[in-house]
């Protein structure tokens, strides 16, 4: 009964039901996979964790990526969020986690695909962020993973997470869409909220290449991971200020799969073009393929 | 839209080992398999990397991971980072080419593996997206199949009545196999039966199948840490 593949049918069902957006997203996993409730609600709970280290490990001064790129950016945004900033200290938290997950993953280290590695900081970014700032509890948050997977499921079923196939504004947009729904659901906002906070998440970030330069998750994943999170946070306010989206939900999905379909194979991670076309990220790739050489 | 159920494990998961669930955890993947194809204990390993295998495998980690996956390390063993380390310790001797392998998928690796009973043995697999893969060769046999299930791969005569006499066995075992598929060379020949199944397959079954007279070989590829 809780089988959903569009925000229109899960609306529904809260409606219809009176249930919670993240009780019905757990019921339909339950029926889907077989799973009992509890141990889907544990396995969150796991994920959780993995997020809250990968954050942890992510915020050291001295970490370093396997292709060198990056690495200690987390730490700087941290330390610096407690001056006095432009952007307030709130999104530069949830920014500085955002790259920290993104800088351990770019040094082999243990993290949430969230839907995909090399977006995989901008959901724990979001949601353990808040989760702070607000004095929330761990159950707050797990509910929060819910909601940013009922948006992320309905991309995967109607569209793509693939870089490979509809570029980055398949998994960083995907990623700022789950994070920005989850953040409303987080504040107190209604379910429909959620949504409209996805669709301008994701509106903000339609036609997004995925660019990598010399093939390597780094550069510019890491920091479109730290912007996408504080464009979630603003898309999670617009909705909770009663800012309604023109494009429905679906419509946006939809709209984000054809622009992949007419991206050139050059801007969805062959690293052929856009960043990784530049002269710099060219010289960068040519030293990497001789120092692979030399193995 | 292709895709018709996904879990929510799909999206907020899996936990693996970064930067990329093609280079990195299918690759630990491939690597797994690999070792479960050798009886005894590897001592010698020789990676051929095809492709977009063969570009940038150190800054993806791709490298690391195929050792660690020979290693028994899975996807999220953070210990993937150390696995040169760690094969050298062990004293397992590696090395990684460079090669074309011709017309396949571009995230390809062959492996070329010694181990400690003088046995020599090979396999080739490709990551095929999302950290899923492919393996579709062992040995020389061509075959398909990813790792996601119990799989039993037999090396036959192909003769009329083997495919049955094995499915009668898992049948009487209870046994459900999800998918078969038989590749042979040429007809009547050697060929191979891939089976994945359901459900687990126990050492007394794999002996009741090998004691076919027709079937000339047997491997079974456990599912569980892949
Ligand atoms: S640029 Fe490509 S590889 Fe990097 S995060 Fe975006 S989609 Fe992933």
């Amino acid at each position: 009964m809780c089988h959903f593949n569009h925000a229109l049918e899960i609306l529904n069902l809260c409606r219809e039901h009176n249930l919670s957006l993240p009780e019905v997203v757990l019921r339909s996993e339950a029926c889907e996979t077989g799973r009992s409730r509890e141990e889907i609600w544990s396995l969150l709970e796991n994920n959780f964790k993995v997020m809250e280290e990968s954050i942890m490990k992510g915020l050291a001064p001295d970490i370093k990526s396997v292709g060198g790129l990056i690495g200690g950016n987390a730490y700087k945004l941290k330390t610096y969020a407690q001056n006095d900033t432009l952007s307030g200290s709130r999104v530069l938290k949830a920014a500085s986690y955002a790259l920290a997950v993104s800088e351990v993953n770019a040094a082999m280290g243990k993290i949430v695909a969230a839907p995909t590695a090399g977006s995989s900081g901008i959901v724990p970014g979001v949601i353990i962020s808040i989760k702070e700032e607000k004095g929330l509890e761990v159950a707050d948050a797990i509910n929060g993973l819910l909601v940013a997977a009922a948006v992320g499921k309905i991309i995967a079923v109607n569209a793509t997470l693939s870089g490979a196939e509809g570029g980055c504004q398949a998994e960083v947009g995907a990623a700022a869409a789950m994070a920005a729904a989850a953040a409303v659901f987080m504040s107190g906002g209604s379910d429909e909220m959620c949504f409209e906070a996805a669709s301008m998440a994701l509106k903000g970030l339609l036609g997004l290449v995925c660019d990598p330069v010399a093939g390597l998750v780094e550069v510019p994943c890491s920091k479109r991971n730290a912007l996408a999170a504080a464009m979630a946070l603003t898309a999670a306010d617009m909705a909770l200020a009663g800012i309604k989206s023109f494009i429905p939900f679906d419509e946006v999905v939809e709209a984000m799969y054809r622009v992949g379909r007419q991206m050139s194979p050059d801007l969805r991670e062959t690293a052929r073009g856009g960043c990784a076309a530049t002269p710099t990220a060219l010289a960068f790739a040519r030293r990497l393929l001789e120092q692979d050489n030399n193995l | 839209m292709i895709v018709t159920s996904v879990s929510i494990f799909d999206i907020i998961g899996p936990v693996m080992v970064g930067p990329s669930s093609s280079h990195t955890a299918g690759a630990a993947k491939i690597g797994s398999v690999a070792r479960r194809v050798c009886k005894g204990k590897i001592v010698e390993v020789d990676f051929y990397l095809h492709g977009s295998f063969a570009q940038t495998y150190k800054g993806h980690g791709t490298a690391k991971a195929l050792l660690g996956g020979i290693l028994g390390m899975s996807p999220c063993d953070e210990r993937i980072r150390d696995s040169y380390k760690i094969a050298a310790e062990q004293g397992i001797r590696f090395s990684f080419h460079q090669v074309d392998l011709g017309d396949v998928h571009p995230n390809t690796v062959k492996i070329v593996m010694r181990d400690d009973r003088g046995e020599k043995h090979e396999l080739i697999g490709s990551s095929v997206g999302g950290g899923k893969i492919l393996i579709t060769n062992i040995d020389g046999m061509e075959m398909e199949f990813t790792a996601e299930y119990p799989t039993i791969i037999n090396k036959h005569l192909d003769k009329p009545g083997t495919v049955a006499k094995v499915s009668s066995i898992l049948a009487r075992y209870d046994i459900n196999i999800a998918f078969l598929k038989v590749f042979r060379q040429s007809r009547g020949s050697l060929a191979s039966m891939v089976i994945e199944t359901d459900n687990k397959v126990t050492p007394e079954i794999l002996e009741e199948i090998q004691a076919i007279p027709t079937i000339k070989q047997i491997m079974f590829i456990d599912a569980n840490g892949i």
